[in-house]
């Protein structure tokens, strides 16, 4: 117990001294994460929006791929995007293994199907209640959605929300595709299992207390956001 | 009961309804012969629950197409050009999650009015429908009369041709439906016509200029309004008005 005290007390020292390497670590977890949401934001949002507003054969199977690519196991999409760059891959060419860019293309898999299936729900969702209005208003099904979108704001800020929590906290791709390389693609998740391997717990601990923090700040938003929205519908009703 | 009488109306019919019918599962929904309204005051249509009158309302509105017959409005069938001169209410406002004054400024946007001319324009509006100093405020926040309001200055805000509402005013209590029937006689006053649902013989008897009674998706009978209340024609319309339950 007193040695875990210790380490702790460390860990906090890391933080608060802003320990450059910790810091670093940190901060190339927050650009990849942040990168593949956007990513996947500019990926997913325009598919959920179409999936919930087109009518399409085939339309229900997609929603329910969709559904089920949100449970996408981190290893196996570790493993195809591996496949996909390694050198005898089909994008071998690019020499993208090992780099950051590798790990964002890994979470962008991983963080699409959760932000579409989450965009698809909202917009469907208001499109149920606006759609009547819209047409009478002489706007089409087409230009209905930026409508749709914007006033789902709230509840697609939710989603872009749950897939940074899913990116940053993920382990088993990033590690397969960046390979935990100091100073080059060490992530918060890969580093934290790297030095628990070698006893250093101070470091891992300092970068779980971060990692951990991050994850409340998300969840905090979230509900806040939730509440927020939820408070303005009961006003309503 | 097919054999409908057409309006007897004073001017040329602005809106017509002929060999209108919507079959859903088997069972005939709609089924109007011919439906001509006329006049410069409020048309309102009476009936009970399931006697067709919103399905209609939409039809004549383009919202839903029939699957035989045809809506004309002016002597041209209802496309986007017609809607474009129509607006239409629904019973439960659909506002969009944004402040009072953007629910507005949506529908001045979309008709291409520069934003000098919609500030001025919303501002009218607002004192219009009594929520000046609420166009900051979250349009869903509102109570029910002045979301109701905003919903009909929304619909009054491109000087519609024709206004069509669903029950506006069957959430409202008397003082808020007071402020919702003054804003249609206002706006029936400037010369849009007013095409209105309700359950409520006495808001009936207050705004309407003519009837439409409706019953089982066909039109039981249908005049001025003075007519109907004075000496209706059908039995449905008779039974209505000594308060028996019309089915």
């Amino acid at each position: 117990m007193q040695g875990f005290a210790q380490e702790f007390t460390m860990a906090m020292g890391l933080i608060l001294s802003g320990d450059p390497e910790l810091w670093a670590i940190v901060l190339l977890s927050l650009r990849v994460s942040l990168m593949a949401v956007l990513i996947a934001a500019a990926i997913g949002m325009p598919m959920g929006a179409a999936l919930a507003v087109g009518r399409f054969p085939g339309r229900r199977v997609a929603i329910v791929l969709l559904n089920a690519l949100m449970g996408l196991p981190p290893v196996v999409v570790g493993l195809m995007v591996y496949l996909m760059l390694s050198r005898s891959g089909p994008l071998g060419v690019l020499e993208l293994l090992y780099t950051p860019t590798a790990m964002i293309v890994a979470q962008v898999v991983l963080v699409t199907p959760i932000i579409a299936a989450l965009t698809r729900q909202t917009v469907e969702m208001l499109d149920a209640e606006y759609a009547e209005q819209l047409r009478s208003l002489g706007v089409s099904r087409l230009a209905s959605v930026p409508t749709l979108l914007w006033d789902g704001r709230v509840a697609l800020l939710t989603a872009l929300l749950a897939g940074f929590g899913r990116a940053i906290a993920e382990v088993g791709a990033v590690i397969m595709v960046g390979g935990n390389i100091n100073h080059v693609t060490r992530v918060m998740t890969t580093t934290i299992a790297l030095e628990t391997s070698k006893g250093n717990l101070a470091l891992a601990l300092a970068l779980g207390t971060i990692l951990i923090g991050i994850a409340i700040g998300v969840t905090g938003t979230v509900s806040l956001l939730g509440a927020r929205n939820g408070q303005q519908e009961m006003r309503h009703a | 009961m097919r054999d409908l009488p057409i309006l007897e109306s004073h001017d040329r019919p602005f809106l017509r309804a002929e060999d209108l019918v919507i079959t859903r599962n088997g069972r005939r929904l709609l089924d109007v012969a011919d439906l001509a309204l006329g006049g410069t005051g409020p048309t309102l249509f009476l009936g009970p629950n399931g006697a067709g009158k919103s399905l209609l309302l939409r039809c004549l509105h383009g919202l839903i197409v029939a699957d035989r017959g045809r809506v004309t409005q002016d002597g041209q069938p209802i496309g986007a050009e017609q809607r474009r001169r129509q607006a239409m209410v629904f019973q439960t406002p659909v506002l969009l999650r944004r402040s009072v004054a953007a629910n507005l400024d949506y529908v001045l946007k979309r008709r291409g009015l520069a934003r000098g001319a919609r500030r001025a324009r919303i501002a009218g509006l607002l004192e219009e429908g009594g929520l000046s100093g609420k166009d900051r405020q979250a349009a869903r926040s509102l109570s029910g009369g002045e979301a109701q309001r905003l919903a009909i200055l929304r619909a009054l805000a491109c000087d519609p041709e024709i206004l069509f509402l669903d029950e506006p005013t069957s959430a409202l209590d008397p003082a808020a439906t007071q402020d919702i029937e003054t804003m249609i006689l206002r706006a029936a006053r400037r010369g849009t016509r007013i095409v209105m649902i309700t359950h409520d013989i006495g808001q009936a008897r207050r705004l309407a200029h003519d009837i439409v009674l409706m019953q089982g998706g066909t039109v039981a009978e249908s005049g001025p309004a003075h007519d109907f209340f004075d000496d209706p024609q059908s039995q449905a319309g008779r039974r209505f008005l000594a308060g028996g339950l019309v089915l």
